[in-house]
């Protein structure tokens, strides 16, 4: 089961979250307390322990619409917490997934200020940064990641970034046919191009999604600060500081 | 069904009514998903945007309870456009037959009304003297079936079905225009339903509804065709074959009656037809009783016919049990796997009820709101003296056996794990159960023989657990000589040498070493049959009617996807063919044959267009449900005339019209099951959907004044609730008759126990039942919303 890139098909998803009911009992993450706060869609946003989720946005236009798009951590090849992670905890694998090693990291949260995506998020208690590791423990033993597994529909499946590309087009140019004039494939390019490759039936934002995700100016400057400091306390000295420089600069909410 | 999951592949066009089936059903998404990848469309006929709705191709917004209206619709379009399956249609269907001639329809009303039940003297067939059926072949007599149909609905205009329905009248069309380019013969229709179909009462007739339309587009007996009833648990398919169901013994034998089936004679005489497959059914019912009573049956003694309850004159579903048990009636009651205090309508009544009894036993996996009515919010324990005991269950995965699903496959699942604690498989509790009665009936009691003389023989010493196989021998059928299993129904007789527990079943375990149902290979080559994998009721029959496959020379309708076929002089098989194919010397039976009778379990052996078994009326007629907030459109008759309105009901029934504006309906919802009693009880399923909540249409929220999220007061003469409002424009006001009408939708799965408590909105539906099985309406009713 080689493999390092999930395909997202949303114009196959129905939005039974079984990916998200498998994401937490393949991974052992405990059950948040939610309410219902008007919509479907729950829990609200990541959180250490919610590491995958269905977005649900309704839209009422020309008729009404209902779009369904599973969220995670994207695995850019381009990875802003792996750019700018200043202990190296998060790290490209060898498979080319992103994934934090959980003994280095210091849960200073640069990751999670800067993701263009909001994916990573600190576990102030423990004091690690978690996030979806794309079933690195499954998919190296010849298992799918848990979602892909779980997923009834088929609007989930896995394999080499190749495959699924190739795949996502071919999907794409056969929605465009079939009556969805905005099909397209995302996570081509995007950061650098993504583990997670969408076929949307609709623009990027009717799912939740950056149209253009980008690397914002002050996580560049950050970057750069942080190279030279290797040590648990210089880190978490330039954290104080850049926590405060990124607030408000995401390049997407 | 009478197709199967994997066969909507198949499908053309797939047109879910009153079903949602990406939220309950979400692996039939698998199969949609890969007709539609051919180009395949789906149709979501729902009031609600649904998930399925999000999925499909048109969404079609439709009152609750307006079923009728729209299939009525839909039929008079496909008559109207000629766009029926003729030849299908004249050869396979009793469209040719005539009517009595004083059969009539009047306002809403069948000819033979006498207060609430039909004389149907008129609605019978006209016979010749030989008495053999009179039809014409030409379909242009004004008596025969064909032409009384097409009178009847020619009142269904896509105007008129606009009015009652209040979807527009082009939305109307878009999908009466794509459903009914399934008549032609290469095209397969399919339609799902679930329990927004049968919910109603009027809820047979709206299957019948999806039957007739059917039959006119020839697409019952193909490949993607059907009238697919999706089940809403793993194997409630396998406990209706089992005979859950208070008129049925097992394998759809209808239970014997004290006035009318006296004795095996009677019942014999009385309830097997001349004609068609049940006219086997002493064999079947003789085969029961041996399985049953073993030694004790005998020719002799009418093979203990006698040790069979009989049912009185009284009707015994849920909502009359009910109104039974309050009316003190009823001293004891099993709640197995059932819980009544959420799932049974007007809860609040159905609660107070269980104060009646002297005991009750509930058996279930945690402690359901049924097992703590006693303690229920507003209840006084001290004054209740009904005993509760409490049996732990073992769940799926903690026991092994056989489940049914909506395709009739049986499919053998074995055990996963040991239950925790004291908890014991429902097998084990079965045994134990029977195991204590019949000692204390060892002792003495008013008729003991029926107990004394049951074949139980499963094992289960001490605390052992019984052996399913043995189980599963005895529903199979074996040959009462030499305990050998019979290869399938066919084998049975009525002279006692064969026993069989459950006739349709017979074959599934008929090779004790590698039975039929643990089979798992997945099929190479063909049209989704997979025919060795797990076994299909009856024979591993994978689609019913499949003679209609096939012109009467016997030529595919459809050669992409030919089920059962006639070529160079023999039958060529993708299936087990339902039809007589080969004669007892192995010989082929030409198609000119079974053409004639393609329906074998049908006493005319033709498909059913005009059905005067139905209590209600032999053509669907569109009523208003018992609760409505207009009048009924079509006809001066309101109601179903012959609804079962249960005296409780009356009381609660909102009186006057525009009391409670706004139509309710209720549903399930992906994340939690029936009455959340294992759902709520998992915290990452509470996660997802951890509150009860009422969907409303953002005008109506505006008027109201409610924002999402508020918590809002849902009532009625039944009860008042307190939701969660969700706010959205998945819900619409419709125009019926010029007015505007909202309306609300509620899930049921909330209850006053478990990790999520919550109200129930079971305590909002009303106690009235579908005129031909009592099944409640909960599916349409009336309330009222304000803020909380």
């Amino acid at each position: 089961m080689a493999g390092n890139t999930v395909l997202i098909d949303t114009s196959l998803c129905t939005a039974c979250r079984g990916c998200q009911v498998a994401c937490k009992s393949w991974n052992e993450l405990p059950a948040e307390k939610t309410v219902f706060g008007g919509s479907y869609e729950n829990p609200p946003a990541f959180t250490p322990t919610t590491w995958t989720r269905v977005v649900f946005r309704e839209a009422d236009g020309q008729g009404v619409r209902w779009y369904f798009g599973k969220q995670q951590c994207m695995h850019c090849r381009d990875a802003v917490c792996v750019n700018m992670c200043p202990v190296q905890a998060a790290h490209r694998t060898a498979l080319g997934t992103v994934d934090i090693d959980t003994g280095k990291c210091i849960g200073c949260g640069i990751c999670q200020t800067y993701c263009p995506f909001q994916v990573p998020k600190v576990d102030k208690a423990a004091g690690k940064s978690r996030k979806c590791r794309l079933c690195f423990d499954r998919i190296t033993n010849g298992l799918l990641p848990a979602c892909v597994q779980a997923c009834p529909s088929g609007a989930l499946s896995f394999g080499s970034r190749e495959e699924i590309l190739a795949r996502a087009r071919e999907r794409a140019g056969r929605l465009k046919q079939q009556g969805y004039p905005q099909a397209q494939v995302y996570g081509e390019k995007e950061m650098g191009g993504l583990h997670i490759i969408y076929v949307l039936t609709a623009r990027p934002s009717q799912y939740g999604l950056p149209e253009e995700p980008k690397v914002s100016v002050s996580a560049s400057v950050v970057a750069e600060l942080l190279r030279p400091f290797q040590s648990l306390v210089a880190a978490s000295a330039v954290f104080q500081w850049a926590e405060g420089a990124g607030r408000g600069k995401r390049t997407y909410s | 069904m009478t197709n199967h999951w994997i066969d909507y592949q198949n499908s053309d066009v797939i047109m879910a009514i009153g079903v949602n089936t990406a939220e309950n059903h979400p692996v039939s998404m698998k199969w949609i998903n890969r007709a539609r990848a051919r180009g395949a469309k789906l149709i979501a006929v729902d009031p609600r945007f649904t998930r399925t709705a999000a999925a499909a191709d048109l969404h079609v917004p439709i009152r609750p309870g307006t079923d009728i209206a729209f299939l009525g619709g839909l039929i008079n379009y496909a008559l109207q456009n000629n766009l029926i399956q003729e030849e299908y249609v004249r050869n396979y269907t009793n469209a040719s037959y005539l009517i009595h001639p004083d059969f009539a329809f009047h306002d809403g009303v069948f000819s033979g009304l006498d207060t609430n039940k039909y004389d149907k003297a008129s609605w019978a067939y006209q016979t010749g003297p030989d008495g053999a059926v009179r039809k014409d072949p030409t379909l242009q007599d004004p008596q025969c079936v064909f032409q009384l149909l097409k009178k009847h609905y020619a009142r269904y205009t896509p105007e008129k079905v606009s009015q009652i329905t209040g979807c527009p009248v082009e939305t109307f069309l878009k999908a009466a225009e794509l459903f009914c380019s399934t008549g032609r013969p290469d095209k397969a229709g399919n339609i799902l339903y679930a329990m927004g179909i049968t919910q109603h009462t009027y809820g047979s007739q709206n299957v019948r509804a999806i039957a007739i339309l059917q039959l006119l587009l020839g697409n019952i007996g193909i490949a993607g065709g059907g009238v697919n009833a999706q089940r809403g648990e793993a194997n409630v398919q396998g406990s209706t074959d089992m005979a859950l169901l208070y008129h049925y013994l097992p394998g759809y034998l209808g239970h014997p009656k004290a006035a009318l089936h006296p004795t095996l004679k009677d019942y014999i005489e009385k309830e097997t037809p001349k004609t068609s497959y049940w006219s086997n059914k002493p064999k079947f019912l003789v085969s029961l009783l041996k399985a049953w009573y073993g030694q004790a049956a005998t020719a002799d003694n009418d093979f203990a016919y006698d040790y069979l309850p009989k049912l009185d004159a009284r009707d015994h579903s849920h909502i009359s049990i009910f109104e039974h048990m309050a009316a003190g009636e009823i001293k004891g009651f099993f709640a197995w796997g059932q819980n009544p205090a959420v799932g049974g309508p007007q809860a609040m009544f159905e609660r107070s009820a269980l104060e009646k009894l002297d005991w009750m036993v509930v058996v279930d996996i945690f402690e359901t709101e049924t097992a703590a009515f006693w303690k229920r919010p507003g209840a006084n324990p001290q004054s209740i003296k009904t005993e509760v005991f409490l049996l732990p269950a073992a769940i799926s995965y903690e026991k092994e056996g056989s489940v049914a699903n909506s395709g009739r496959w049986i499919q053998w699942r074995y055990k996963a794990c040991d239950p925790p604690g004291e908890a014991r498989s429902d097998l084990w509790i079965a045994d134990r159960l029977y195991k204590a009665i019949r000692a204390e009936y060892e002792k003495g009691g008013v008729f003991p023989d029926p107990i004394l003389n049951l074949t139980w023989d499963y094992g289960g010493a001490g605390e052992g657990e019984p052996d399913t196989s043995r189980v599963a021998l005895e529903i199979n059928g074996y040959d009462t000589a030499t305990g050998s299993p019979l290869a399938n129904f066919p084998a049975l007789k009525d002279d006692g040498s064969t026993a069989c527990g459950c006739w349709i079943y017979s074959g599934y375990y008929n090779d004790l070493n590698n039975p039929p149902c643990k089979k798992r290979q997945k099929e190479e080559a063909g049209i989704g049959t997979h025919p060795n994998w797990a076994y299909a009721w009856p024979l591993n029959r994978r689609i019913l009617y499949n003679r209609c496959s096939s012109d009467p020379a016997g030529k595919p309708w459809n050669a992409a996807a030919p089920v059962i076929w006639w070529e160079n002089g023999e039958w060529k098989r993708n299936d087990v063919p339902d039809f007589g194919w080969k004669a007892a010397d192995g010989s082929m039976i030409p198609p000119e044959k079974s053409a004639a009778n393609p329906f074998i379990m049908l006493p005319e052996g033709q498909g059913r267009l005009f059905a005067a078994a139905m209590a209600d009326g032999p053509f669907p007629e569109h009523y208003e449900p018992v609760e409505s907030p207009v009048a009924n459109l079509l006809s001066r008759q309101q109601n179903n005339p012959v609804v079962v309105f249960l005296p409780s009901a009356r009381k609660w029934t909102a009186a006057a019209v525009g009391e409670f504006p706004l139509v309710a309906t209720t549903y399930r919802l992906s994340e939690h099951w029936q009455s959340g009693i294992m759902t709520r009880n998992s915290p990452w399923l509470n996660e997802l959907m951890p509150e009860m909540f009422v969907e409303i249409s953002p005008g109506l929220a505006r008027k109201l004044g409610i924002a999402s999220g508020d918590k809002v007061v849902v009532y009625n003469r039944r009860s008042a609730i307190i939701a969660k409002a969700c706010v959205t424009p998945r819900l619409q006001p419709l125009v019926i008759g010029g007015q505007e009408v909202e309306v609300v939708g509620m899930p049921w799965h909330w209850g006053y126990q478990g990790l999520s408590a919550g109200p129930s909105a079971n305590e909002l539906t009303p106690h009235v039942g579908d005129a031909n099985t009592n099944i409640p309406e909960y599916k349409a009713f009336l309330c009222a919303i304000r803020r909380a």
